[in-house]
């Protein structure tokens, strides 16, 4: 689907060395707030709210650049422009295929937890 | 204002838990102080009471977004300048180009790069440092200028009031000067004289602002000071060129014209030091340009510096027009001067029913046009007028509530070659009006006191007739032989007596004045039954001086063949207004 790597370690390794102590407490608060992400992706498919979904699949894509996880990243840009064009068949794949690459980011980001 | 080693206060707001953990986590990192907001309104709220140095603002967030929010932070900041970051994981170049639109300084795009960050902010620190410097150092120049203003204010209030314009006011004078700036080294005085007539000074100092204003001090003390003591344009001239040679820095100088007006002689005597030509408009048609034939005031010493003032016969009805450079200076839109052709062809072509100052006045403002912004001008006209039409500046002086001396006596007398250098008028003056009441009648003293003195000195000591001047040729001979024999006085001299009591009704001043001559007719000299106002040009001139004290004085007496002469003066207390001449 698109080549970018699962996890940057070397952008991990770099936020692990900042944010030292906090370092769990970031990757526990990026897992809780995906997961509720996700099921709010859901949510505006099923209200068809195409504005509160572009606008979740932006923060979501921040938030996973930021902690290093690219193509989850791409993921979220693809369905915030879905949600922009008011394209909620494609929405729903991609959300799917977020969930799914979400499970792979959260299962290799535990292995840096302490 | 400035914390130590770039430590800054930092706002940042983000919706994204992680991202702002992230951020918050990495500017304590840097040494930073953090406050964090999760949406634009929370942001707002600390920023009301937390002063942050650079704000960081998530673009999309709830309740309010960055946008709003970075519009409201630079509000409230007034002239700080706060600097404003966008955080985003915005991509494409026209989004990010909308985020400086809509007032945002830069952004920084996720995911976050410790080096860059760090670059960032030491940039913004910097520029922010350099705005609060310019800001400070804004506040601290205008502080200055309206300090300077004040000052000049106050300066200008003392100013005004030593440099007053004197006698300004009186009908007979015309001016302008200009209201562009406080200090714009232009002078222009007119006092009256005790004896009648006036003083006019007109002048133009080299620079501008408070250097040409403090060399103006003095002259305008010297000038009220010496003319209401009576002393001659010329004595007040070498007065205060003495004085200017001494005060002024080398290059600096007053060009200027004295003018002594004289309206019971119907005369004018002028000197004109630099500046340009004046002009007399004779009542008849015709003009009379007076010339500068000096140097300015303040560039020659005592030794060099001649004060001899032009004469000019005049007539009631004519007029004197005197300007400073400005006038010939003054430019227009294509930066040409005024000059002295388009001057001499505005008058040229006056309109007779005008006066000529208001014709040059009209003739500069419509070749400069638009540009009256660089009114730089002085002018006056003195019109001669019928002297009883003249009225005593003196007269209109309130009475002093001081009790000066009223019973008192003196005998001062100028003696040999004295005689020839010294005129002691100016100092018995003085002496008389250390008495209060006898201020207002300055002008009746000084008639007194001066034609006492020219009689003893012309007609007793250098023992001249005055029939000398019943002709034209005979005038100028008298006065002729009278300075040649001033040069040769051996042995003479002159005594004043003054004795002054108090009466009932005011006080009575008695002038004896003695000379070692051998006496003159002074029978001859008054016509009986010539009545003083019908006094004209064709009398004797010197036969009207004695009609004068007679006038004036209580009573006139002449002993031993004339070379001593007693006179009585009665004054009375002002509850009315009594003019010359009142019974």
């Amino acid at each position: 689907m698109n080549d970018k790597p699962h996890l940057d370690e070397e952008a991990l390794t770099e936020l692990q060395d900042v944010m030292e102590d906090e370092f769990d407490t970031l990757i526990e608060i990026y897992l809780k707030d995906s997961s509720e992400r996700i099921s709010y992706l859901r949510d505006a498919i099923g209200t068809s709210d195409a504005d509160a979904f572009a606008n979740a699949a932006h923060s979501f894509k921040g938030s996973s650049i930021n902690i290093g996880a690219p193509q989850l990243g791409a993921l979220c840009l693809k369905a915030e422009e879905a949600g922009k064009d008011n394209r909620f068949d494609e929405a729903a794949e991609v959300v799917d295929a977020i969930e799914s690459e979400f499970q792979h980011v959260a299962q290799t980001l535990k292995r840096f937890l302490a | 204002m400035t914390r130590e080693n770039d430590a800054l206060r930092i706002l940042i707001a983000d919706d994204n838990d992680s991202d702002r953990l992230i951020l918050k986590t990495l500017m304590k990192h840097l040494g930073h102080q953090v406050r964090a907001a999760a949406n634009g309104s929370e942001a707002v709220a600390i920023f009301a009471d937390y002063q942050a140095d650079i704000v960081l603002l998530d673009v999309l967030m709830p309740v309010m977004d960055g946008i709003t929010a970075a519009r409201k932070i630079k509000d409230m900041a007034g002239e700080e300048w706060v600097p404003v970051i966008f955080l985003t994981s915005l991509t494409d170049a026209s989004a990010l180009a909308r985020c400086l639109d809509a007032g945002g300084d830069d952004f920084l795009t996720k995911p976050y790069n410790k080096v860059i960050i760090q670059a960032k902010l030491g940039a913004f620190n910097r520029m922010r440092q350099m705005h609060q410097t310019l800001s400070q150092q804004r506040d601290l120049i205008s502080e200055r200028n309206r300090q300077l203003l004040e000052e000049q204010q106050l300066a200008k209030r003392v100013f005004d009031n030593i440099a007053h314009t004197g006698c300004l006011d009186a009908d007979n004078i015309r001016y302008h000067v200009s209201p562009m700036s406080i200090f714009n080294g232009d002078i222009l005085f007119a006092c009256p004289r005790p004896a009648g007539g006036m003083h006019v000074l007109i002048g133009d100092f080299t620079g501008h602002g408070l250097p040409a204003a403090i060399g103006a001090l003095p002259i305008a003390e010297i000038f009220y000071g010496m003319t209401s003591m009576g002393f001659s344009g010329s004595d007040v001239l070498r007065e205060i060129n003495d004085k200017l040679v001494r005060i002024l820095p080398i290059g600096m100088f007053c060009c200027a014209a004295m003018i002594q007006a004289d309206f019971q002689l119907n005369q004018l005597r002028i000197w004109n030091g630099g500046l340009p030509d004046g002009v007399l408009f004779r009542k008849g048609g015709g003009r009379d340009l007076v010339i500068s034939r000096h140097l300015p005031l303040g560039v020659l010493n005592a030794s060099r510096f001649d004060a001899a003032m032009e004469v000019f016969h005049t007539s009631a009805g004519d007029s004197l027009l005197m300007m400073t450079d400005g006038v010939l200076e003054v430019e227009n839109e294509e930066a040409e001067h005024y000059g002295e052709a388009r001057l001499k062809h505005a008058l040229d072509t006056a309109p007779d029913a005008e006066t000529p100052i208001d014709t040059l006045l009209g003739a500069i403002r419509s070749f400069t046009g638009e540009q009256s912004g660089q009114d730089d001008l002085t002018l006056v006209s003195l019109d001669m007028v019928v002297a009883s039409q003249f009225h005593e500046a003196a007269e209109r002086l309130p009475q002093s509530a001081l009790k000066g001396p009223a019973q008192w006596y003196c005998v001062y007398e100028v003696r040999d070659d004295t005689l020839a250098q010294f005129n002691p008028l100016p100092l018995l003056l003085h002496i008389c009006m250390e008495v209060p009441g006898l201020r207002r009648k300055s002008a009746d003293i000084y008639t007194l006191l001066s034609e006492l003195y020219t009689n003893a000195l012309e007609h007793g000591v250098l023992d001249l007739s005055s029939d000398l001047k019943t002709s034209p040729d005979g005038f100028s001979y008298y006065y002729t032989e009278r300075d040649r024999r001033l040069e040769n006085v051996t042995g003479h001299f002159i005594r004043f007596t003054l004795t002054h009591s108090t009466t009932r009704a005011g006080g009575q001043l008695a002038i004896t004045c003695e000379d070692s001559g051998r006496g003159f007719d002074h029978n001859c000299q008054v016509t009986p039954g010539t009545r003083v106002d019908s006094y004209s040009p064709e009398t004797k001139y010197s036969g009207r001086g004695l009609l004068l004290m007679q006038k004036l004085g209580h009573s006139l007496r002449y002993l031993e063949y004339g070379s001593r002469a007693e006179i009585v003066y009665d004054w009375e207390l002002a509850i009315k207004q009594p003019g010359i001449g009142h019974e």
